[in-house]
């Protein structure tokens, strides 16, 4: 095959999530056949990024200015907090615009297997915003998984008597869902989770 | 090789993009990991929490190698318990410490009988005790069982309130006096059976089973106790 920048493209390719050796080689290829158009533009989009690019040091949200666009957004409602587990969250959240405050991001659970503890996620900072005062409400939104949910227990914990409501998201049947076509763990907790019609 | 099998779900920990390595308590083939393919996926995730109970199957050209798993599930007592924190707190406890503690690949239908019945009570008046239990079970199977039917000491076997530490022998409340502040509390309800009276028995019971987990089976590995079992006993006091 080609030469070692070749060999070096297709490695730094294959590292990417979705890609595998083969997948890697069809891209480089692709840049290669593109390169004015594509491969340039590309290299000095990640060179900006790679530059621009940090973690906002109020939400740990990933912008080019700190504190993050959202954080700075005045129509957003101050009093309201959606704490995630990453910034894919976030952005899974903001694409449906259907929640108008602002964000925490976790930057991950905790987990018992792993080793994960309270100090290695960015849970002080999320007490610090609650302490400083002007949220009403703190809207936990980690996964619904043993190690997503022992999160939320924790902040519920953590946040008692500083004067918010800690809130949850629900868990059940998804919208256009049938319930033949659902596992039992959702079924059990969408049933545990019923509410008055 | 290939067998099927009832399991436990202990750990599931992403492998790649899509698969995950989950590790099993099974009946028959003990704590056995495996790889599933395409496990971290929207459909299967929820098959592979911890502590749920799956009819399992593996599958390997080696009995050495990792292998595959493929598995349906049985009962999801995960989902069951998300909403519930000590029940959860207890089964992240439970797996944890179960998955730190017992060999790979040899099996101990004992714990698995254990564990199976701890996660079915988990909610029900009194379900902490049985963890104690459990881990009880555990230090038994493990080769260091506590003896809690004599004295150590010679003192009466109708009135045992103390445990050697060194040991793990029963002390009676007589023949305990003079080392008193250094023995651990029997907790009444291991002598009579039945349920613990109230936080602090179960306490004792959690600090007597911690103390020999921690020293016979944690500490030679040189690591502290799971704080998943701290934070269990956090949420019980709450």
């Amino acid at each position: 095959m080609g030469g070692s920048e070749i060999e070096r493209l297709i490695q730094l390719l294959g590292r990417l999530p979705g890609l595998g050796p083969r997948s890697a080689r069809r891209v480089a290829l692709h840049l290669l056949k593109k390169r004015e158009s594509l491969m340039r533009p590309l290299g000095t989009a990640l060179h900006d990024a790679a530059l621009a690019i940090k973690a906002c040091s109020v939400c740990g949200n990933l912008d080019t200015v700190d504190p993050c666009g959202i954080c700075t957004d005045t129509r957003r409602d101050p009093g309201l907090l959606c704490v995630v587990e990453d910034v894919d969250d976030l952005w899974a959240m903001e694409r449906g615009r259907i929640f108008n405050g602002r964000y925490h991001v976790l930057g991950g659970t905790l987990s018992a297997l792993d080793g994960v503890g309270p100090d290695e996620l960015n849970l002080a900072s999320l007490v610090r915003r609650v302490d400083a005062g002007g949220l009403r409400e703190v809207i936990v939104a980690t996964g619904a998984t043993v190690d997503g949910q022992t999160t939320a227990h924790y902040i519920a914990d953590r946040l008692a008597g500083r004067g918010v409501e800690v809130t949850r998201i629900a868990h059940g049947v998804p919208v256009g869902g049938e319930l033949d076509w659902l596992d039992d763990g959702t079924l059990a907790t969408a049933l545990k989770a019923r509410r008055a019609l | 090789m290939e067998w099927a099998d009832e399991g436990i779900v202990l750990s599931a920990r992403p492998h790649g993009e899509g698969g995950l390595v989950a590790t099993l308590l099974t009946r028959d083939h003990g704590r056995h990991a495996g790889f599933v393919a395409g496990g971290a996926s929207r459909a299967a995730r929820p098959v592979w929490q911890p502590g749920n109970h799956v009819a399992a199957q593996w599958r390997a050209r080696l009995a050495e190698q990792l292998g595959n798993y493929t598995g349906e599930l049985r009962t999801p007592h995960a989902a069951l318990a998300l909403d519930d924190p000590p029940c959860l707190a207890g089964l992240s406890a439970a797996c944890v410490v179960i998955e730190a503690s017992l060999p790979e690949r040899e099996p101990h239908p004992a714990v698995f009988d254990a564990l199976l019945a701890f996660l079915g009570v988990m909610g029900h008046t009194g379900w902490a005790t049985l963890y104690v239990r459990l881990e009880l079970g555990l230090l038994q199977e493990l080769g260091y069982g506590l003896d809690l039917t004599s004295c150590a000491l010679g003192g009466p076997a109708d009135e045992l309130a103390f445990v050697s530490p060194r040991t793990g022998r029963a002390v009676s409340r007589q023949a305990a006096e003079p080392y008193r502040d250094r023995l651990l509390t029997l907790p009444d309800f291991l002598l009579r059976g039945g349920l613990a009276r109230d936080a602090d028995e179960l306490r004792a019971g959690l600090d007597l089973t911690g103390h020999f987990l921690e020293r016979h089976v944690f500490w030679p590995h040189n690591k502290p106790l799971p704080p998943a079992r701290a934070r269990f006993m956090e949420s019980l006091q709450r």
